[in-house]
């Protein structure tokens, strides 16, 4: 029985990728102690930021337009969400819900304007209107968005939907919660869980089918495409407002989880942040966006948090001297310096892997069938002989 | 067709899928849930965990680097090595040197990035995993007060480090959090007799302002003051945080008939915008028959290190200087200069002062209770800290002691004598009713 499961089983149905997609993600927070990964926190990151990648690559990856300034959906995201915690409810699901709504607004006007033009000027008008609405986000809008302090929730907010259904009033401030389960810890995570299989089950519907043959083939040649008589335009725009209310949905959760949204999440550098995920992993592919996330995501929260104490530790089955010189070595790559062993280890991939991780993953793949097939054929050479 | 084929397959593979998954998602939280504790991350075996967040890159990473020096120091003379500095000269004190309740102190550390996101970031990191008990740190309010929320709702207590603003321990003060540090309205309150004294009652001002909370607090501060003494304010602007290049805003200063500039900035901010300002040459300018005067409210010894030069003669206000003749200051210098070879800024005594004070309070309570901690340190008074006689205020967790307001030396003896004290105000001139901030403490328990 065990067999004919496994003869049935292929990556090509949607079905059998979506499983083993849901079982990975779902008990990561098992594989990821080995790592030492597995708090919420960082669990809770991964998802969100996967959600966000995910997102941009159905537009970068399939239609092959760079946006350099997604992050604005991600802001607009987080605020939307903390001013429905603060004006209505608590519970989370309004405030995800309208998250994506708004974000969308903000993506087919940013869309409708940067998709006038493609290449290198697509990736400035985004990057300058997202530089605009950060602007306005820091100082300007400060009323709204609090500036660069970032928007908080207060004891003094109204609340109006939770003091209607009779939220008695406690002391100090109420947490995020859906329908009374808590948004902080591993209920947190998993919640953010549910909505990364969701989102990359969209991802994956629209890469496979027509709908994003077309997005690829805009990619290829849009020249031919416009030739053969189609329009691109709603094509690329409805894509740009696709990955643009991932971003949104990644907004939302982000101050689901953490009930705080501040401008530094729209700067340029959380723009340059989800392309660099995206092209480390592999864009184009469907897991390579995730496999960015969690490397950069690690490199940022745990490399960044070892310092020469941790060091030692790890060194201190050497002798001294060696472990001395093994420490003033390795302290220049972690703790501050993380963003160099970033750097390098981008550069590595970039130059080596253009395609990202991804392309390695392929490659040892390929490797690893070609020898089983080798194998095979010489068993079957051997046995030819003994008959 | 496949369609359906797909969902046939789907019902054998995925009772097996998801039973798996399933088992996953009910035997994680079994796995990682701490025991029932009455309290976050309360110490198992022989030691107990602070966690360091200091800014490591960015406009304030000087700070947070002479901050982590003074935090590795303070665990160093908790724990009983090296010559165990102020613990000697804190009154009353309880610490032994042998770690707190017979437990060793140890750390680990984070990189706020000066960013509220990055900040949380990293302190969800060290409370969630590395399971600390005390959070401190950060060289900005806004920082500060982001992560004092976040510690609020994890029952961890914060120690605020370098942050200023009146906010802190005014509207978003918190039951979990603590400052040793002073802020904005004390800086204008032991700032204003000098200014009186030294510039007189009819001056012009311009404030250049950091756009984020510590700024908007100290530039009502100060005007609040100022404007008490007789002093217009001709125009505040508000410049982002990181700015780099202030010149945009320093040449509408020349023609505005201003004769007074107070920059609201801090770290490399201020380090570039003053030395901006000089460079356009605005302290060699008489306007409305007077001298032209640059003010900063807020100093601090390691900025004096950047600005060189062009600080010489600019009143400010700070929390502390290594100059200082009392006991407790003294013993920190030579301790701080032995381990490091340089005397230590203001960052680094009210980050060394708040680790030993956090562990003077366990100790006293007897407990690592938060909740018992907290009540230790509300209205705790001691001496020998520096600063003289110092107390926690219990209502707003706010510390008060004497405040230091200091000019840049004219003629410094060598390259850390910078800044020449010329008046420490005593803390009764400095004292303010901490019902003006409103805000709301929280409760002990979460």
């Amino acid at each position: 029985m065990i067999k004919s499961i496994l003869e049935k089983f292929s990556l090509e149905k949607n079905s059998s990728v979506m499983l083993v997609f849901a079982a990975v993600v779902l008990s990561a927070p098992i594989w990821l102690t080995p790592f030492g990964a597995n708090y919420p926190d960082l669990l809770q990151k991964f998802a969100i930021f996967g959600i966000f990648a995910i997102g941009f690559n159905i537009l970068f990856g399939l239609t092959g337009y760079l946006s350099f300034g997604h992050a604005v959906f991600l802001g607009v995201g987080s605020y939307t969400a903390v001013w429905v915690f603060k004006l209505f409810t608590m519970n989370v699901l309004p405030a995800v819900m309208l998250s994506v709504a708004i974000a969308a607004v903000f993506a087919l006007l940013i869309g409708y304007i940067s998709l006038r033009r493609s290449g290198i000027y697509f990736s400035i008008l985004t990057l300058a209107l997202a530089q605009m609405s950060y602007n306005l986000a820091y100082s300007v809008l400060t009323p709204i968005t609090s500036g660069e302090t970032g928007l908080q929730l207060s004891s003094e907010d109204p609340r109006y939907i939770d003091s209607l259904l009779g939220a008695g009033v406690q002391e100090g401030l109420p947490a995020t919660n859906f329908f009374g389960m808590s948004m902080s810890g591993y209920s947190g995570f998993y919640f953010c869980a549910i909505f990364l299989i969701l989102a990359f089950y969209i991802s994956l519907k629209i890469f496979r089918s027509p709908y994003g043959l077309k997005l690829i083939a805009i990619k290829s040649n849009q020249k031919r495409m416009l030739y053969t008589g189609f329009n691109t335009r709603p094509y690329l725009l409805s894509a740009f407002v696709i990955s643009g209310m991932f971003a949104g949905l990644a907004g939302g959760l982000m101050a689901a989880t953490d009930p705080l949204a501040g401008a530094e999440r729209m700067q340029w550098t959380a723009s340059g942040e989800v392309v660099l995920m995206t092209i480390l992993g592999g864009s184009g592919t469907l897991i390579g966006p995730l496999l960015g996330v969690g490397v950069i995501k690690y490199f940022e929260n745990i490399f960044s948090a070892l310092n020469e104490t941790s060091l030692r530790e790890i060194f201190n089955f050497l002798p001294d001297v060696v472990a001395d010189f093994l420490v003033s070595i390795t302290h220049v790559f972690v703790g501050e310096g993380w963003h160099l062993t970033l750097g390098i280890l981008f550069m590595l991939v970039v130059i080596f892997l253009p395609g990202g991780i991804m392309q390695g993953v392929g490659i040892f793949t390929r490797y690893y069938k070609k020898k089983m097939t080798e194998l095979k054929s010489e068993r079957s050479v051997e046995k030819g002989k003994s008959q | 067709m496949t369609d359906k084929n797909e969902f046939d397959t789907l019902s054998r593979r995925g009772f097996l899928k998801a039973s798996v998954a399933a088992a996953a998602v009910g035997a994680a939280p079994m796995f990682f849930m701490n025991n029932a504790n009455a309290y976050t991350n309360a110490p198992k075996g022989g030691t107990f965990t602070l966690g360091f967040n200091v800014p490591q890159t960015g406009a304030y990473a000087d700070e947070g680097a002479d901050e982590l020096r003074a935090f590795k120091l303070a665990v160093k003379h908790i724990n009983g090595e090296g010559d165990g500095g102020m613990m000697n000269t804190m009154k009353p004190i309880v610490l032994k040197g042998n770690g707190v309740l017979g437990k060793k102190a140890v750390f680990v550390t984070g990189d706020t990035q000066t960013k509220s996101d990055a900040a949380r970031a990293s302190a969800k990191r060290m409370i969630e995993k590395d399971g600390a008990l005390m959070i401190s740190g950060g060289s900005s309010s806004g920082v500060a007060i982001a992560v004092q929320g976040l510690c609020q709702e994890a029952g961890v207590i914060f120690m605020a480090g370098l942050t200023h603003s009146n906010d802190t321990t005014g509207k978003d003060k918190r039951r979990y959090g603590f400052r040793h540090f002073f802020n904005a309205k004390m800086t204008g309150s032991a700032l204003g007799p000098v200014l009186k004294e030294e510039m007189g009652t009819d001056r012009v001002a311009y404030h250049l302002t950091s756009d984020y909370t510590w700024g908007w607090t100290q530039e009502e501060s100060i005007k609040e003051t100022t404007e008490g003494l007789g002093w217009k304010t001709k125009a505040t602007v508000r410049t982002p945080v990181g700015a780099g290049d202030f010149s945009q805003y320093i040449t509408p200063i020349l023609n505005s008939g201003a004769d007074t500039l107070i920059l609201n900035h801090y770290g490399k901010d201020m380090v570039n915008s003053l030395t901006q300002s000089v460079q356009f040459g605005l302290r060699d300018k008489m306007v409305n028959g007077k001298q032209f005067e640059i003010i900063v409210p807020l100093y601090s010894r390691l900025m004096a290190q950047g600005a060189g030069d062009n600080l010489k003669g600019i009143l400010g206000t700070t929390n502390w200087n290594w100059a200082l003749k009392d006991a407790g200051s003294k013993a920190f210098v030579k301790s701080f200069g032995a381990e490091y070879g340089f005397p230590p800024s203001q960052a680094a005594h009210t980050c060394y002062v708040q680790t030993l004070l956090y562990a003077n309070a366990c100790e006293m309570a007897g407990t690592f209770d938060p909740s018992q901690v907290i009540r230790s340190l509300e209205g705790f008074k001691f001496d020998g800290m520096g600063n003289g006689e110092t107390e926690y205020r219990a209502e707003d967790h706010q510390c008060l002691k004497d405040v230091l307001v200091v000019r840049g030396n004219q003629n410094p003896s060598n390259q850390f004598d910078l800044l020449e004290i010329v008046k420490e105000v005593p803390r009764s001139q400095v004292e303010y009713d901490p019902a003006i901030f409103g805000g709301k403490l929280g409760p002990y328990k979460v």
